[in-house]
């Protein structure tokens, strides 16, 4: 497999079909020995959210890793035409850390000036505008640890705007945010979508990503690519998380693990803890 | 107060070793900020301690200090490279034995009677007897940090807030870690010369320390970090002539008061209720 990185793409003339950030066909790749992820075929518009679906161990953040060109691939071809910006999960980050939101922003700067530059005024601004892209001009000054953790996701989210990213790579954007901070994140991915910018999210609310533009259900191997109505069958749900689904009382769906505590390893840690379906 | 200070500053041997005071201060107080975000504090221990037989064989030599120093740098790290790689001995375990090994070994050498007399000054430094050469080269390395850690920042930065999503931003974790890594081992080479074995991670780490106590921005900790390495020590430094006591203990001793302090202090400001925000 080879990544092609087309960092500067022209925006396209309106009234055209949305340009593709990322194509993946029959990649498969992982650290030597047995891929970690196979049978990658999809193509990531601009415009669209993506839900990424899949258990811990199933290759996620694998592809995540693909995307940014960190991975050493057994085969297949990956382009990636945009650049790409990680949004972490902010448990990842050192809360104790002595720096601001526009620090962390700034941070953001890093690939885009040369190695000797500090950040300057122009930069600053963009910081400055990237918080208050995401609703944070306030909070500017504020240390970062001592955000709330929806605001510490849009603080990472604002990174990877100063970074001009195109493509954002989103970990799990919505673990342990609590209901107001949900709603403002998830206003916040469609507006960035409306941008012209794609989203890949990783998320375990299925009916969540029902509600987004195109799904990637993985489990090791690509289980499903496409809108969410024709792909999220309980067939597909059951062979992506290698479990069953159940109804709840109430409507909802649970998907109950096969396994736990399995030997499905990557680096990189995801989150542990059962994956559900809220009604 | 004023000829508390001013009476030892009159001694040119003691203005030289305030000088030497203030560059060491410089540099350990900026480099000390990133080995407390880095973890670094027990390797920067480890190594002060290990390059140790270096000195005493360069000393027994005649040969220069440094020498021996960066020699005893290069044989350390190599010994805990290897201890580590034996089945079923953590790293921590293998450089806890090498470095007490290499330390046992050097006080040997150095406390041994055929050994002419001086040596213990090695384990405990002797600021007061800093030569030209020795503040050429405080000069040299805080110089060296200072730009080092300026063009460093960003990255620095990036890495130790969190690794796994640094490289995304274009800051190799590697890269930040060996940079750091090379500032540690020759700022211990130079520091441990003035300070001693035992006692030159009183300035890489006790400022900084402070510092992360009091400040909640990276500039203003390295500001804060410089200023508690110079006070305490020129603080004790002056306390060491008026009470006839030993200059770099006397300086380790004031780092750790000025470190109790700013605790003390932050612990009342923590306990009162918090003051409205201006920043909104």
């Amino acid at each position: 497999m080879s990544v092609v990185a087309i960092e500067a793409q022209a925006p396209p003339p309106a009234g055209q079909s949305a340009p593709t950030l990322a194509r993946a066909c029959g990649v498969s790749g992982g650290y030597g020995g047995e891929p970690a992820i196979e049978g990658l075929d999809f193509a990531l518009p601009a415009g669209a959210r993506v839900g990424l679906l899949g258990p811990n161990g199933g290759g996620k953040t694998t592809l995540f890793r693909a995307l940014l060109g960190e991975l050493p691939a057994l085969s297949g071809e990956l382009e990636v035409h945009a650049r790409c910006g990680v949004v972490p999960q902010t448990e990842r980050s050192r809360l104790d850390y002595p720096v601001s939101a526009l620090d962390v922003a700034l941070m953001g700067t890093l690939s885009v000036l040369p190695w000797w530059r500090r950040p300057g005024r122009a930069q600053r601004r963009a910081a400055h505008a990237a918080l208050e892209r995401v609703g944070l001009g306030p909070q500017a000054r504020r240390t970062f640890g001592e955000l709330s953790g929806g605001q510490r996701q849009r603080v990472l989210i604002a990174r990877a705007l100063v970074q001009d990213a195109r493509l954002l790579l989103l970990d799990e954007p919505f673990a342990g945010l609590d209901e107001p901070s949900s709603a403002l994140l998830e206003g916040l991915l469609a507006e960035l979508a409306a941008e012209g910018r794609g989203l890949l999210i990783s998320t375990h609310e299925v009916d969540q990503a029902r509600r987004w533009d195109l799904v990637l259900c993985l489990n090791r191997a690509q289980v499903a690519f496409g809108a969410p109505a024709d792909v999220l069958s309980r067939e597909v749900l059951e062979r992506t998380y290698g479990a069953h689904v159940v109804e709840l009382p109430g409507g909802g769906r649970g998907v109950m693990p096969a396994h736990h505590g399995c030997d499905e390893h990557e680096p990189g840690h995801e989150h542990a803890g059962p994956d559900h379906v809220h009604p | 107060m004023i000829d508390w200070i001013a009476d030892p500053l009159s001694d040119p041997i003691l203005r030289r070793a305030a000088l030497e005071i203030v560059l060491l201060g410089v540099t350990g107080g900026l480099l000390g900020c990133w080995i407390v975000f880095y973890e670094l504090a027990y390797g920067a221990e480890s190594l002060a301690h290990a390059l140790f037989p270096g000195l005493v064989a360069a000393a027994l030599l005649g040969l220069p200090l440094l020498l021996g120093g960066a020699a005893g740098i290069l044989a350390a790290a190599l010994a805990v490279a290897i201890a580590g790689r034996v089945p079923g001995v953590g790293r921590d375990s293998a450089v806890a034995v090498v470095v007490t090994t290499l330390l046992g070994a050097g006080a040997l050498l150095a406390l041994s009677q055929s050994t002419p007399p001086g040596l213990g000054e090695l384990l405990f430094g002797d600021v007061l007897g800093v030569s030209d050469g020795d503040l050429a080269l405080a000069g040299g390395l805080a110089l060296a940090v200072v730009v080092a850690l300026r063009l460093l920042h960003g990255r620095l930065l990036a890495v130790g807030f969190d690794r796994s999503s640094a490289r995304a931003l274009g800051a190799s974790p590697a890269l930040a870690d060996a940079a750091l890594a090379i500032l540690l081992a020759a700022a211990i080479l130079v520091a441990v010369q003035g300070l001693g074995n035992l006692l030159v991670v009183s300035i890489l780490v006790g400022p900084a320390a402070t510092a992360r106590l009091l400040a909640d921005r990276m500039p203003a900790m390295m500001a804060v970090a410089v200023a508690v390495a110079v006070v305490a020590g020129l603080g004790g430094l002056l306390a060491s002539y008026h009470a006839d006591t030993a200059a770099g203990a006397s300086i380790a001793l004031a780092t750790v008061a000025l470190w109790a302090l700013a605790w003390l202090a932050r612990a009342l400001r923590v306990r009162r209720p918090a003051l409205p925000s201006s920043a909104t």
